[in-house]
């Protein structure tokens, strides 16, 4: 037996409990959204430095539709995380029947979002000349973070709507355990987690009164 | 304790405490979108608007996230370096009020 070798046989550490006493698979997605919370932290920081240095920002969101529009979404990711709750409680108790329909309640919430989502945007593009690089006010600025900022998220609701379908799937056919329900779960409320600091910086800072 | 396994039990919370936490958000987002017709300064506005934020923010990762159940070491591991990174990128901020006082106004 070599010096190292033995050193590995004799090692202390032989493995047991995790430091957090979580699994690896919840501590990755617990990284991730670190991580990912520091990018759209920087995104909101830009945003918000740009709009107070910048006299003449615009305030496009009138109440109907844009402000009623945001609310709805906001009501709607809300009531997600809920049902994404219920999810992971159905599973806890290995209830997979339920757990399939409270993510498939999930996923329509998620989807709603995004329809509305782009309706307001398509209002913004279509009624108050909006474009990512222009716009009526002579701020291109506004464009240009808003559509990056919101454009970032929705990208990540529709990806938690794919990821949650295939969550739903495994589960209904007997596979997956719950922990990766859970970790679909942290995921689901971060997304909403990000658009309650979204929703009140970018559409309530700048509703027209 | 080699043969020893962990409890699969996972504290958390019930389903009407969910509905609380959720009846709770919305009530603040209710303030919220109140606070925005309120004729207010931006940054008392921005201070307020960002506050009620944070305080959602907290019920969401406490409850929604079980990080209310978990280790407190898990806690300590992801948080404090984001509230640090944060508050580093907010260093910025005061330069934005700045450049708007010293724009030339034309």
């Amino acid at each position: 037996m070599s010096e190292a070798e033995a050193v590995a046989v004799e090692s202390v550490w032989q493995g047991g409990t995790s430091p957090y006493s979580i699994g690896s698979k919840k501590f990755g997605m617990w990284l991730f959204i670190i991580s990912d919370a520091l990018t759209f932290s920087a995104l909101l920081m830009a945003y918000t430095y740009l709009r107070l240095s910048t006299p003449n920002w615009p305030k496009p969101f009138i109440f109907v539709p844009s402000i009623v529009f945001s609310s709805v979404m906001t009501f709607c990711l809300l009531s997600s995380s809920l049902t994404m709750v219920m999810a992971v409680h159905a599973m806890n108790h290995g209830n997979r029947s339920a757990t399939v329909k409270w993510i498939l309640a999930t996923m329509v919430f998620g989807l709603g979002f995004v329809g509305l989502h782009l309706t307001e945007w398509l209002n913004l593009i279509n009624n108050e000349h909006v474009t990512p690089f222009n716009n009526e006010w002579g701020v291109p600025l506004f464009g240009g973070t808003f559509f990056a900022l919101t454009g970032l998220h929705m990208t990540h609701v529709i990806i938690g709507v794919i990821y949650l379908g295939i969550i739903a799937f495994a589960v209904g056919r007997g596979k997956f355990k719950y922990e990766d329900v859970e970790v679909s779960g942290l995921y689901w409320h971060f997304v909403d987690l990000v658009w309650m600091f979204i929703f009140p910086l970018v559409y309530l800072m700048s509703a027209r009164l | 304790m080699s043969d020893h396994r962990e409890a699969v039990e996972h504290v958390g919370g019930t389903t009407l405490s969910f509905t609380y936490v959720w009846v709770s958000l919305l009530v603040l987002t209710g303030i919220e979108v109140f606070l925005a017709y309120e004729q207010l300064p931006t940054l008392i506005m921005l201070t307020a608007l960002l506050g009620l934020s944070v305080i959602k923010a907290a019920l969401i990762i406490a409850y929604f996230m079980h990080l209310k159940f978990e280790k407190f070491s898990l806690f300590l591991t992801l948080f404090p370096m984001l509230v640090l990174c944060i508050l580093l990128m907010m260093i910025f901020m005061p330069d934005s009020i700045r450049a708007l006082t010293m724009r030339v106004v034309q």
